[in-house]
């Protein structure tokens, strides 16, 4: 396994802040259109950590347009340009599927002080 | 079809330059010797004997090591031959590495495949199997008929059934070398490789 930890060591990112399941987070995201390359925002609570290591991912959800979308990020992928976290959330559970249900009220999270 | 005797590492994902994930086999594969030399003279075809991983000489019996003394390498644990089509200049006691390899390039390799112990035919020969109800009683994954009746009162040689299934040779065609860190002896390939980790493998230019 040494080996294989040490093929993906400069590949982990180290630059992205620290951040929890529960939090609002705002991903940047690198898009490529032919030659041309800009910078998408999608911003939302991250709802699930899953995997480790290089292929550790997360999962954003959003509502949009009262629609429900959500989009998995490899957390060390190189077209992440920066993650930045809106706001820090208080949640008991490591995966918040239940906010796919939730409704109104039911569907919030609520918001931790952090110093 | 010259190329490098290697040990698959196992498997992991890296990113490309446009940050698409690409899973990967890493193999750690040579440095190598060619410690034996056929030629068509001789032994009736051209081929390299490579060995790969040193071993310690009083681990070998004297045979086996006079092998190694012929052209005074050291001693290596695996021995496998490549034919040769073309780079017929190769000699003896030279050493190849992973250097020799290319990023994107194109290789075959040859492995030996995990054992899967007796199996059924719906793993052995993917068979269909049979419906889960409607009547069917008993035979849910079994292989149906297997042959007529008094004419031949035998079964066709030949005819897929079940038995032991896995650690065969086999050689996967159109493996792309992702990438190759020399210092490390390593070679990454796209995709899966035949076998197990730590199992030996040999990566063969498609030429």
């Amino acid at each position: 396994m040494d080996i294989l930890q040490q093929v993906n060591k400069e590949q982990l990112r180290t630059d992205l802040p620290n951040f929890r399941v529960g939090d609002t987070v705002k991903v940047h995201y690198k898009i490529r259109e032919g030659s041309k390359e800009r910078i998408q925002v999608f911003q939302g609570i991250v709802i699930q950590k899953h995997g480790e290591n290089i292929s550790k991912t997360f999962t954003v959800r959003k509502i949009s347009n009262g629609v429900g979308v959500e989009r998995i990020f490899p957390l060390h992928s190189p077209n992440i340009d920066k993650i930045d976290v809106v706001r820090f959330g208080t949640v008991r559970r490591a995966k918040l599927f239940y906010l796919r249900k939730a409704k109104g009220k039911a569907a919030r999270v609520k918001e931790k002080k952090r110093y | 079809m010259i190329g490098l005797i290697g040990k698959k590492i196992g498997m992991t994902q890296i990113f490309n330059q446009n940050g698409e994930m690409i899973p990967v086999t890493v193999i750690k594969a040579g440095p190598c010797q060619v410690i034996y030399r056929k030629t068509k003279e001789k032994h009736g075809y051209d081929a390299v004997q490579l060995g790969f991983e040193e071993y310690p000489e009083k681990k070998l019996n004297k045979p086996g090591n006079g092998h190694f003394k012929r052209n005074n390498s050291k001693s290596f644990r695996y021995l496998r031959e490549f034919r040769l089509n073309i780079y017929k200049d190769i000699q003896e006691g030279e050493e190849f590495d992973v250097s020799m390899f290319t990023e994107h390039e194109i290789l075959m390799i040859t492995g030996t495949s995990k054992g899967k112990g007796f199996s059924g035919v719906v793993r052995r020969h993917n068979f269909a199997g049979f419906e889960t109800s409607h009547g069917v009683h008993e035979s849910f994954r079994g292989p149906g008929s297997i042959g007529q009746c008094a004419t031949p009162s035998r079964v066709f040689k030949g005819k897929r059934l079940p038995g032991r299934e896995g650690f065969k040779r086999v050689t996967e065609k159109n493996m792309q070398v992702i990438k190759i860190d020399v210092e490390n002896n390593l070679v990454m390939v796209k995709g899966a490789v035949p076998g197990h980790r730590n199992s030996l493998v040999l990566l063969r230019k498609e030429l």
